[in-house]
């Protein structure tokens, strides 16, 4: 057992943190002192050129494959990276579909070619990435998917409509579910398309969030054309593509969300240093200081449990269910984060954007709605829940 | 970065998990736990054998001079049988005292004694006001002659009825100014952590009484000890007198990392035996464990223990370093794994319905040592107002 750095990661670490130091928008710090931190429309432009600035210095990628447009190192590479981010409360990551889940997938299943042509532009943010997974009809039973594709020639037809596709208004490629074979078991007639969202004949409409942001939208498909050479990882064999990527999904935003957790709780923590309470700050009462010293514990329990499943993967073990159990955690503990802040604020919770009177002109607000669908998007908590019983405890399905 | 044990500690859970499931099964605990000792002489040679009650002590002194990642491997073995008897007091409080506080000669004195397993040790600290921090020590120690007299009660003492030596901490002033910017200036101007004495009585010491108590957890004995007009030769004294507490708080915090992952091998084989009984026991015509009610119980109970085990760990690595937020990782560890071997040994006992409620069944020896180990060294509530004050809340 070993926490300390070697003089390479030392080195990387300080490049790393000099670089951000140097490069990181003054205004931003401000904006990401509190609240957490979901990219929001309005500042799409901004991040892209952010993504753009650390990919040109190097830092995007860096599990990838150099041949791919990464730079080949490894997990401890990165979550130093993740941890000096969160230091530095520097910007997300706006392609986040792209770099935490369609990337690694395509460097697992793609074809040559395929990994030739996508993961670079995915790090440059040259090509924006969207998740077209879910349906109305088809949440957590995602393997009940209706979305067709249907071979005419040498491409596929696709029509059918995905839900809750966050940032498809913004997206150039799409990870595409659809059936290929209506007649196989649910689970076996599914295969995954690299679908091109410029296509004629996919519609974008903006659904409204209980935010009141759009930040999350329906895709409709009117007979949207497919070359075959954008399937991945074989016909029919969709669900395995997919999974993999959601396995993906939860490790790399393990690294992230330790991170976002770390940033929202210091922001918390800020937050209970200014507000009164009985005449003296709010860190002075028992009762808050019972609440934030359980969320320090939680945000740290919750990193070194992510630490011990890097040192699994560091001895070169596939990441593993187990990642539905961070995914959980984290979502139990930042909605807890947001009710806090909302406890402290008192009455003025009730005060959002626009009133001269509200706390940190209403941010809290919108990161505790936001905060809601944590334990629905990514998997529902249930869904983990059954995943981590099923798959971690061996115990039988329902 | 490796968060992960070596092949000597793989080794050694297996060693100790094969040793312990054929030495300490549950039909021995619970003969064990009924006896006054807690332990059988035959079974204490043989974990002596083991080299595990030198486990931590220095080579020089008869010991294995290994570490507290080390230890916690063992610990939650230990906490996996719920061993009951006096390994945790003799190694992680009396001897570890010793091997905090002990002049040269006192540790030359027992520590060979207590790794090869021939004599037992204990710390009395805690008194009847059951405060944790240096103001609950208010035992006299009056200095006569080259000596000291000591006058009062310690409460809460593991195994003090069957300790050779018992390490009692004790007044020997009321405490000097407290030093300037210091975060919670006791009343009075005086800092309870000055004037702190550790003292070395051994059993038999003419005015010393030691009382068993009835305890919940059966599988733990406590005592009350009781000291009257205790007249003892400087000798006794262990380092400087009044400036006891700081090796003291070292023990106290290295103990419940001890502690700690005791809990956790606990929580560890009450999972294990939940999931197994989800699995065959069959209601309304499948197993319990398909219904989503047991399973995200289940599922709950694993993230519980997982989580408890990680900053278990963290902090006996922390031990073992030296760093500077050793007191803070302690602090962290005890309140999440208070809390969770309370929830996962509770949630035990309600998976499994009215035979996890039985005497006959093992669940309530994990859910007495649970709730024992919760109050021991401080619970969840005072953890976190320590790690409070000490990330400057």
């Amino acid at each position: 057992m070993d926490f300390a750095l070697t003089p390479e990661q030392t080195s990387f670490r300080d490049e790393v943190r000099s670089w951000l130091a140097k490069n990181l928008p003054k205004d931003w710090s401000n904006r990401m002192r509190v609240g957490s931190d979901v990219p929001r429309p309005e500042v799409y432009d901004f991040l892209r050129t952010w993504q753009r600035k650390m990919y040109e210095a190097g830092f995007m990628g860096l599990t990838w494959p150099k041949d791919y447009g990464g730079r080949g190192l490894t997990f401890m590479e990165e979550m130093i990276l993740q941890e000096q981010i969160a230091l530095a409360k520097a910007p997300p990551v706006l392609n986040i579909l792209a770099i935490g889940m369609a990337g690694p997938t395509i460097i697992a299943y793609g074809t040559e070619e395929q990994k030739r042509r996508y993961p670079a532009k995915m790090l440059s943010c040259e090509e924006i990435w969207c998740q077209g997974y879910s349906e109305p009809n088809s949440g957590s039973d995602l393997a009940s998917l209706q979305t067709r594709a249907e071979k005419v020639g040498d491409h596929y037809v696709v029509n059918g409509q995905k839900v809750w596709t966050s940032i498809a208004q913004q997206a150039d490629w799409m990870m595409l579910l659809a059936r290929t074979d209506g007649t196989a078991e649910k689970h076996k007639g599914i295969t995954y398309f690299l679908l091109d969202m410029h296509s004629p004949g996919v519609a974008v409409k903006p659904l409204k969030q209980l935010t009141g942001d759009d930040e999350f939208n329906e895709v409709y498909f009117d007979n949207v054309k497919v070359p075959e050479a954008n399937i991945l990882g074989g016909l029919n064999n969709g669900w395995a593509v997919g999974m993999t990527t959601l396995m993906y999904e939860r490790l790399a935003l393990g690294f992230g969300l330790q991170v976002r957790l770390r940033i929202a709780l210091d922001g918390l923590v800020d937050l209970a240093k200014r507000t009164k309470k009985n005449g003296a700050p709010a860190t002075q009462d028992p009762n808050v200081r019972q609440k934030l010293a359980q969320m320090w514990i939680d945000t740290e329990v919750f990193k070194y449990t992510g630490a011990r499943a890097i040192t699994k993967l560091l001895k070169g073990e596939l990441p593993g269910p187990e990642a539905s159990a961070g995914k959980m955690m984290w979502v139990e503990g930042h909605q807890r984060l947001q009710e806090l802040a909302m406890e402290l604020q008192g009455p003025y919770s009730q005060l959002g954007r626009g009133s001269r009177w509200a706390v940190d002109s209403g941010v809290w607000q919108y990161s505790y709605l936001r905060s809601r669908a944590n334990s629905i998007e990514g998997g529902t908590t249930e869904i983990q829940k059954n995943i981590i019983g099923e798959r971690v405890l061996g115990l039988p399905k329902g | 970065m490796n968060f992960g044990f070596n092949e000597e500690q793989d080794l050694l859970r297996s060693t100790a998990r094969k040793f312990l499931d054929n030495e300490c099964a549950s039909e021995t605990v619970r003969k064990l736990m009924d006896g006054p000792e807690g332990m059988t002489p035959d079974l204490w040679k043989k974990i002596a054998e083991q080299g595990w009650t030198g486990l931590i002590f220095p080579d020089e002194h008869g010991g294995m001079g290994l570490g507290f990642v080390d230890l916690v491997v063992l610990m939650e073995e230990m906490g996996r049988s719920v061993l009951p008897g006096p390994f945790f007091s003799t190694v992680l409080l009396g001897g570890l005292a010793i091997r905090e506080a002990g002049t040269d000669t006192q540790k030359k004195s027992w520590l060979p004694r207590i790794s090869s397993g021939e004599a037992r040790a204990t710390l009395a600290w805690m008194e009847p006001s059951a405060e944790l921090g240096a103001r609950g020590i208010t035992l006299q120690a009056a200095a006569k002659g080259t000596g000291f007299t000591l006058d009062g009660t310690k409460l809460f003492v593991h195994d003090a009825h069957t300790a050779d030596v018992i390490v009692v901490a004790a007044r020997t002033s009321s405490g000097q100014n407290p030093p300037a910017g210091g975060q919670n200036p006791p009343a009075g101007g005086q800092d309870p952590e000055d004037g702190v004495s550790l003292f070395l009585v051994p059993k038999g010491t003419p005015g010393m009484s030691v009382t068993l108590l009835p305890t919940m957890d059966q599988t733990r004995k406590l005592c009350e000890v009781e000291l009257k007009n205790v007249v003892l030769g400087a000798e006794a004294l262990m380092g400087q007198a009044g400036s006891g507490w700081v090796p003291l708080a070292r023990v106290i915090d290295r103990a419940t990392v001890a502690l700690c992952a005791e809990m956790c091998g606990g929580a560890q084989k009450v999972l294990e035996m939940t999931v197994e009984y989800a699995k065959i026991r069959q209601a309304f015509g499948r197993p319990i464990g398909s219904y989503q009610g047991v399973k995200h119980k289940a599922a709950d109970m694993l993230v519980d223990v997982e989580n408890s085990k990680s900053i278990t760990y963290y902090a006996a690595w922390a031990m073992d370093e030296g760093v500077p937020e050793g007191q803070l990782a302690v602090s962290m560890a005890k309140a999440y794994v208070s809390d969770a071997y309370r929830r996962v040994s509770g949630a035990g006992i309600q998976l499994h319905g009215g035979i996890g409620f039985t005497w006959e069944h093992d669940l309530h020896l994990y859910f007495k040592r649970a709730k024992g180990s919760e109050f021991t060294f401080g619970d969840a509530t005072w953890h976190r107002e320590r790690v409070a004050q000490l990330v400057n809340l």
